[in-house]
């Protein structure tokens, strides 16, 4: 944990040394998530509602996703460029080091650069709060904590299986952005939205239902059972396939050379 | 006549190249396929709740959407070469100066050819599975071959709307010298101008006016709805119209800017 946080201090000492293009950066991130928002905007000045969801419970719920996925990004973005560290052999270098790979993977690189899109996040986080009238009790100030802390590592799990995936292909797989940017992207709607089927596949297979829409219902009192608060603890069971998956693909390793 | 027969080659072998690459083409073509779904889906849960305030036909919508993601590669902005960013920023360009042929129309003739390319391998089998989704998700033959016309013209126009815009981000790199900070910011104006975001007819009137009027709503905005009949009649011939002008205008513009560029241009060492 210590190693960690010293990366963390590199990473951003690293990032200040160019301090124009960061800002830069950052600006554009914030431009990019706020056409998302735009787009929502734009839908809901023509429709009220859309499953009987608000114009203000969906910026809460884009708010809490968007929050998720730069959080996760933020710190676990070095599995990014994985096809990268394993193409030039970097790999094998951390391999040597007596430490998890995967703490030094996650300190190759870390985006400060996705503040943009978190201040984004924040404010339509606190604008989606203020007008729900929720009736808050402690309980649920814990449960949306939890939405929060269980969602980054969800999408931290999934930035995993792209790098674990890496073992076996060399090279990054586009289709695996059908689940974090796709699911960043259209996890702005409560996931019922898309109908029982989608539903039923990010319950059991992908748990974004469980960080996100079943936890929702819980916070915004909307017919949910006292259990479904907790769901998100649940999720973390996701991270135990996606770390095998790592694990066997390191086995599989074989050095790309230098 | 032999200016014309040197870029076309350059422009067969940046096309031959791009078709190089077709298990990336496949891995795209399925997180297109995917895109398109959810994106559908989404619409459809508006849709069924208030169908009267849904202000284009959803078959209509569904085939902007399944055309939209057929052909990204021609359409979308972000899709910006970085070799060429790279040849600008390292001194590489000064090679590229050198050949006896203009700077302007040889990047030109390449980026078109990359895009095609790219589109080419990836439009038929998303419209292919896209033609066997149940009415009214999926896309349908337009009834007049005449509308299957107008579509193609106008998506050539859009494709030359969006690569002579690019030409002048490149072209700006010149005197910034670091693409990246104009280049996202372009990027995200360009994605929300050009109706990729939301298509048109969903916009609030006097947002949409303007937007049909900027340069950007003459890319992928007209052919999209073109084909579905969505625009149709005088409506279109304006829009068409209004496409050539701005395609004319912008090639104009980029390649005033290429000349000062170019004269300005500074090789350091070697």
């Amino acid at each position: 944990m210590k190693l960690y946080w010293h990366y963390v201090r590199l990473q951003f000492a690293a990032a200040m040394e160019y301090k124009t293009s960061f800002v830069l950066v950052c600006l554009g991130q914030f431009l990019v998530s706020f056409n998302g928002f735009l787009g929502v905007y734009f839908l809901f000045s023509r429709f009220h509602s859309v499953k009987g969801w608000s114009y203000e419970e969906i910026l809460l719920c884009f708010g809490i996703v968007l929050l998720q996925y730069s959080l996760a990004e933020c710190f676990a973005r070095g599995f990014d460029g994985f096809a990268g560290i394993l193409g030039n052999g970097q790999f094998d270098r951390i391999l040597l080091r007596p430490r998890s790979t995967i703490l030094q993977v996650l300190g190759t690189r870390m985006e400060f650069t996705r503040i943009g899109r978190m201040v984004q996040a924040v404010v339509m986080f606190v604008y989606g709060l203020s007008r729900c009238r929720v009736e808050w009790t402690l309980g649920k100030g814990l449960v949306l904590a939890l939405m929060l802390l269980c969602g980054s590592f969800v999408f931290a799990g999934l930035f995993l299986i792209y790098a674990a995936l890496c073992f076996f292909t060399t090279e990054g797989l586009e289709f695996m952005n059908i689940f974090t940017d796709g699911a960043r992207e259209y996890g702005r709607y409560p996931i019922d939205v898309f109908g029982k089927r989608i539903l039923r596949f990010c319950t059991f297979v992908v748990p974004y239902a469980l960080i996100q829409y079943y936890p929702l219902r819980f916070v915004l009192d909307r017919g949910a059972r006292w259990y479904y608060g907790l769901l998100p603890l649940l999720s973390l069971l996701f991270l135990l396939p996606c770390y095998g998956l790592y694990c066997l693909g390191r086995r599989h390793y074989r050095s790309t050379g230098s | 006549m032999k200016t014309i027969r040197t870029y076309a080659s350059f422009f067969r072998v940046r096309f031959l190249m791009g078709l190089q690459y077709r298990a990336a083409a496949l891995a795209g073509v399925a997180t297109q396929f995917a895109w398109g779904f959810l994106e559908l889906a989404a619409y459809h849960a508006f849709y069924a709740e208030q169908p009267e305030n849904f202000p284009m036909g959803f078959s209509e919508l569904s085939s902007y959407v399944w055309l939209q993601q057929a052909f990204l590669a021609l359409f979308m902005v972000w899709m910006l070469e970085n070799e060429i960013f790279e040849k600008i920023i390292d001194g590489g360009v000064a090679y590229e100066l050198c050949r006896p042929i203009s700077l302007y129309a040889m990047w030109f003739s390449r980026s078109v050819a990359n895009r095609l390319s790219r589109a080419i391998l990836r439009c038929l089998p998303i419209l292919a599975a896209a033609f066997f989704l149940p009415e009214p998700y999926g896309i349908r033959l337009p009834e007049r071959p005449l509308t299957l016309l107008l579509f193609a013209v106008s998506m050539v126009l859009a494709l030359l709307a969006v690569v002579a815009f690019c030409m002048i981000i490149y072209l700006l790199t010149f005197f910034t010298m670091s693409p990246l900070g104009l280049r996202i910011l372009f990027v995200s104006f360009v994605e929300l101008f050009s109706g990729a975001i939301v298509p048109f007819p969903f916009l609030p009137e006097p947002v949409r006016t303007v937007f049909e009027l900027l340069p950007f709503g003459s890319m992928q905005n007209v052919p999209l709805r073109a084909y579905s009949g969505n625009l149709a009649g005088a409506a279109l011939a304006r829009a068409m119209l209004l496409q050539a002008f701005w395609v004319l205008v912008l090639i104009g513009g980029g390649w005033l800017l290429s000349r000062r560029a170019i004269r300005r241009t500074v090789l350091n060492g070697g």
